[in-house]
This record gives C-alpha cells, structure tokens and sequence, in this order.
C-alpha cells in the first residue's frame, strides 16, 4: 500500500509535467494542425531559463517567473512568425521536419551556453516530505500536482471567458468561419506558439525543481506523444487525463515490473492505440482513412 | 521538366536509356572518374568520411522509396538500420555464415520487421504514421538492449572480418571499393525500380491514395511493398555498417539517426534516387568539415573545440530549417536550375 501510494504521487508529478507539456503541443495542433517535435526543447529552454534567471542573475523565483513568461511568449511568436509562416499548406513531412529542426537548434543553443553537465536548480518549491497513509511523499511532487491542476484550470478559464481564447477556439473549429467572423487568423497562430511557449516555462520549472536541469529534459517532448495520442491530438481536457495515466503508468511499471520496461511502455501504449482508436479518448473523430 | 526539351528520340533504345544527351553521359563519366579517384587522394580521416557517405548513400535511397516516393513518413530508419546491422553481426559473429550471406539475410530480415512495422501505415498516414514509426523505432532499440542473450545487451557486438571471394575485407581502401560498388547497384536498381509498373505504383499513392485506388492500385499491398523494398536497402546499409566498422553498439542506431536520414532526403531532395546521394554527401560532409575546422582552430579558440557537438547540432537543425523554408525540393532542385540556366544561358527561358 504504501508502495502504491508513492508510485501513484510520483506518478501523478510525472505526469502533472507531461500534461503541462502536452498542453503546449495540443494547443499548437488545434490552432494550426501543426505536429511539433519542438516542444521538448521548449521545456528544456523554460528550464534553463529559470535557471539562469533564478541561479546565476540571482532574481527571486516570483519576479523571475514573470520575466520568464513574457519572454516565452515573444518567442513563442517569433518562432511562428519566422519559420512556421512559410509552412503553411506545406506537406506533413516538412512541417514535421521543420519543429525537429527548431528543436535541434534550441538543443545546441542551450548546450553551447550551458554545457552538457546537469546542475542543480535553486528549488523554489519547498522539499521535504510529509506521511499520508504510512507512505512518505514528496512535498514538492504534491505541488507539482497542484500547480499543473490550477495551470489547467486558468486554461479553461481563458478559453471559456476571454474574447482571446474563444477567438482561438473558433479557429481550431473552423480556420474560414473564423475569417469570416473578423478573427484574425494569423494572430492566433501566433498566439498559440506564444501560449505553447509559457506552457513549456511553467513545465520546465516544476520539472528543474523536482529533478533538476539537463540536457536529458528533451525526452519529456517525445513522451508527450504518448500523452497525447491517448488523450487526443487537439483535447485539452485529453492532455491532462493522457498526462496523469502514462505518468502513472510510467510509474506502475518501474515500480512492479521494472527491468527498464517503463522506458518502452508508452511507445507500444502508443502503437496498441493508433491501431484501435486512432484519434484518442477525447480526440475529435476526422482522421483520414484510406 | 525543362531538360527534356528538344529531345526527340527516333529509337526504342533511346527512349528507354536513362541519359540521352551527350552532356549526361559527359557527366556520368565524370562522377565516376572522381568516385574512381577519389581513395588515392583522400587522407585517411576523409576516407573514413567517404565509407560513411556510401552507406548513407543506400540508407538514403531506401528511405527516399518509402517516404520520398510513396508519401510515407517513416521516424524509424534507425531502429531498421539496427536490425539490419545486428542480423549480419550476429550471423556473422555466432554462426560463423559468410559476408555475402549475411547481406543477404539482413535484407530479408529487415524488409520482414520493416513490413511488420508498416502494418499502422494501412490505417494511417500522414502525422499519425510519423508517429506511429517513432514509436517503433523506441520498440526496436529497447529489444536490442534488453534482448541480452542475442543481442549483447548494451555491450557492443564485435564483427569478425569479413572476407569475400577469399580475400579478408579490412581497411578503408578496401572497402571503399565494397560500398562504392554496393551504392552503384542500389542506385541503379532505385532509378530503374521507378521506371517500372511497381515504382509508379507508389508515386500514385504519395500523389493521391483514393485516385491510385481507383486506377487499380491496392494500396494495401504497395504500402506494404514499399516498406518491404525501403527497408531491404535500409537492411543492407546497417549490414555493410556492421561489417565495415566490425563493432555494433545500440547507441549509433538512436533517433538522431532516424532524423538525420529524413534531413539526408529533405536537403537532397524528396522522391528523387540523385537526391538521396547529393543529400547523404552535404549532411554527413558538413559535420566532418566542422570537425577538422575545429582541429585546426582548435589551438586559437579552444570553446570551438570543446563545443563541437552541439555546434555540428546547431548547424544541422538550421541547414534542415534554411533548406526547408527557401528550397524544399533540395539539393536535386537547385541542381536542375543550374543545369537549366546554363542550357538556356544567355536566355532566361
């Protein structure tokens, strides 16, 4: 019991991070049907962001936030507006190639400047640990929970109520209706790469805080598909679910089974679900058959 | 295509030949005069380069007929080099079967895993199946490292040398010879494989699935067929890199290589068999360029040196940027114009 206690929350913290990730990759996709590769580096540049805002400028974590999430979503745009702009009603392969390109890019950046060696991140989220139930559990893996929860929940918030977020729901819904209805378009692809961006510096933070900063950060961007196949590629609720149950299973098997069987586990989730629900729990059913 | 213009065949044999004009066949003789000469002036670091360039050059080509030519987007090539690689090692190392064999057999194992693998591709296409084929690329690579007792795990695999028609293959030289005949033969049956029912079959489902379907082309059956064909050439690229490097380890089969052979057939060009070689001689010569820059600088800007890899990084996510934003049909592209402006010169059309 106690095991499964702390395999669950370690679960869960995992897979808080993975739904925060996958939060930027599923609003790039319902925005502008782009597949990004990139969104890995994303996380792994909002983590050593903060870490160079937090550690070596020596800012306190709140300010260095903020600064931190204004700069990810100019970004964000600029890296729409400079090389995804020439993208559109380009092939899937060259799209795909193109965020695959940007993440090697952000990949070399963050190495040239940084190095290759992990370091150690100024935790702003207290540590310790507390006893629930006979099991000890992290403190600051139950605040990566409740952080990517309330994160979800002002996404929803801005998609429901501002005019901004409906616009971009339109858009997912219906690029030439939303033309028509004087919504700018290509302001709101813009925006989503800018939202895709902060979603990524809120990720990298909690993820620098638990486990630290290295070069290694990229792989959450592959996992992400597992979440996202399973959850839905354009379903925000879909990302938080996909997020929680490949965490947790993630979590289960290195727990159980072991013998590195949790590295594999989500690429045969992945192929087991294209195969038999192609478009995920909550994705919306208009992928192509032929 | 411009190039065919004013060419007007009067024979049968003409009509079928791949060159027809004079300076085609002014060109072929070139390019193989320098592949000729090219072992007898190159040092030893840039025949190592030029083996390497060979291999990719047949991975290329494979990976250009399933995704350059039949639209199938494959994230996978490094987990099929892989198999390809470890059937010859562990052929060649525990059963002692002879090198042409274990060819052979690599291709044959691979074109079977390729095609089992492309099973998703029926139901698939487009971004799901890119996925689709990440994913088995991370099934691959976890079997070889956890499969200890077949594989060696994570330890590397040792090859012995391999011998043909009784002579011992070791050294640069000599198998620059091996690749370079091999490359010949992948390249032709590439080119000629496109100039027949089977290979338009395949352009048919890249350009439109539902027209090709229509015109009687199953594409079931060619989907599965241009995974088995792309991944038989993918298998004799790991096989010859298994032989030819005599060491097998999981770490050179990874995504990045997987990325590197799209980059390889983005920069060369999509759907065409020059392409994949222009592409595989620009990708894997521009890392070897910046590592013997860094060894000269090395003495003046040591950072440079010790940066390398994340330099060579940086400069292959942005040649994959640049090609994609100002010349996504590639190297085979800018290519033709060239040849264009110069057939044409002093007209502009």
């Amino acid at each position: 019991m106690e095991t499964f206690l702390q395999l669950t929350v370690t679960g869960l913290a995992n897979g808080a991070i993975l739904a925060l990730a996958a939060l930027g990759f599923v609003l790039v996709f319902k925005a502008t049907s782009v597949i990004n590769f990139a969104q890995g580096a994303f996380l792994l540049l909002g983590a050593y962001g903060m870490y160079f805002l937090v550690d070596t400028l020596g800012i306190h974590w709140a300010p260095a936030l903020a600064i931190a999430l204004v700069a990810a979503m100019a970004f964000g745009v600029g890296v729409e507006r400079s090389v995804l702009r020439p993208m559109v009603g380009q092939p899937v392969i060259a799209v795909i190639m193109l965020t695959i390109g940007i993440n090697e890019v952000i990949r070399s950046l963050v190495q040239v400047t940084w190095g290759t060696s992990p370091r150690r991140f100024p935790e702003f989220i207290p540590s310790g640990s507390v006893t629930m139930a006979g099991a000890t559990v992290p403190i600051d893996r139950l605040w990566a929970i409740g952080i990517a929860g309330v994160v979800f929940g002002l996404f929803t918030l801005f998609f429901q109520r501002s005019k901004q977020g409906i616009a971009m729901r339109a858009v997912a819904d219906d690029q030439q209706a939303a033309l028509l209805q004087g919504i700018s378009v290509r302001k709101v692809f813009a925006m989503s790469w800018g939202l895709a961006a902060v979603s990524a510096v809120i990720g990298g933070a909690l993820v620098a805080n638990i486990i630290g900063v290295s070069g290694g950060l990229v792989d959450y961007g592959l996992l992400v598909f597992a979440v996202v196949i399973l959850g839905g590629l354009d379903s925000i609720p879909g990302a938080l679910l996909g997020g929680a149950i490949i965490g947790l299973l993630i979590s289960y098997t290195a727990g159980y089974v072991g013998g590195g069987l949790q590295q594999v586990v989500p690429y045969v989730l992945i192929v087991l679900i294209l195969l038999i629900k192609p478009y995920g729990l909550f994705g919306q059913v208009r992928i192509e058959r032929v | 295509m411009a190039a065919a213009t004013g060419v007007y065949q009067t024979t049968y044999e003409g009509d079928l030949a791949l060159r027809t004009t004079r300076i085609e066949h002014v060109r072929l003789v070139l390019a193989l005069v320098v592949v000729a000469v090219l072992p007898f002036v190159l040092t030893p670091f840039w025949m190592t380069v030029a083996n390497q360039i060979g291999i990719a050059i047949i991975g290329a080509i494979g990976l250009n007929i399933l995704t350059g030519f039949t639209g199938q987007i494959s994230l996978g090539q490094g987990g099929f080099l892989a198999v390809g690689a470890y059937t010859a090692a562990i052929l060649s190392a525990r059963m002692g079967v002879p090198f042409p064999l274990t060819l052979v057999a690599a291709m044959a194992m691979t074109a079977l895993i390729g095609t089992l693998f492309g099973l998703p591709a029926l139901r698939l296409k487009g971004l799901y199946l890119a996925i689709a084929t990440l994913a088995s690329q991370f099934v691959i690579i976890w079997v070889v490292r956890n499969w200890d007792v077949v594989t060696g795990g994570t330890e590397s695999l040792v090859v012995p040398p391999a011998t043909l028609f009784g002579y011992t293959l070791r050294g640069d030289f000599t198998w620059y010879w091996v690749i370079a005949a091999f490359a010949v033969v992948a390249t032709l049956t590439a080119t000629n494989l496109f100039r027949t029912g089977l290979g338009r079959a395949f352009v048919a489902i890249r350009d439109q699935d539902i027209a090709a379907e229509v015109i009687g082309v199953d594409p079931y059956r060619y989907k599965l067929l241009a995974f088995a064909i792309s991944s038989a050439y993918v298998g004799l690229a790991g096989a010859l890199l298994a032989h030819y490097r005599t060491i097998v380890t999981w770490e050179r089969f990874t995504l990045d290589v997987s990325i590197l052979y799209l980059a390889i057939i983005i920069v060369g060009g999509l759907g065409s068999v020059a392409g994949s070689i222009y592409g595989s001689v620009f990708m894997i010569t521009l890392p070897a360029l910046l590592q013997s820059l860094g060894r000269s600088l090395g003495g003046t800007f040591p950072q440079f040196q010790t940066r390398l890899p994340a330099i060579q990084l940086g400069v292959f996510g942005l040649v994959i940027i640049l090609f994609l934003i100002f010349e996504p049909r590639g190297l085979a592209r800018i290519w033709q114009r060239m040849k264009d402006y110069f057939r044409l010169w002093p007209f502009r059309y």
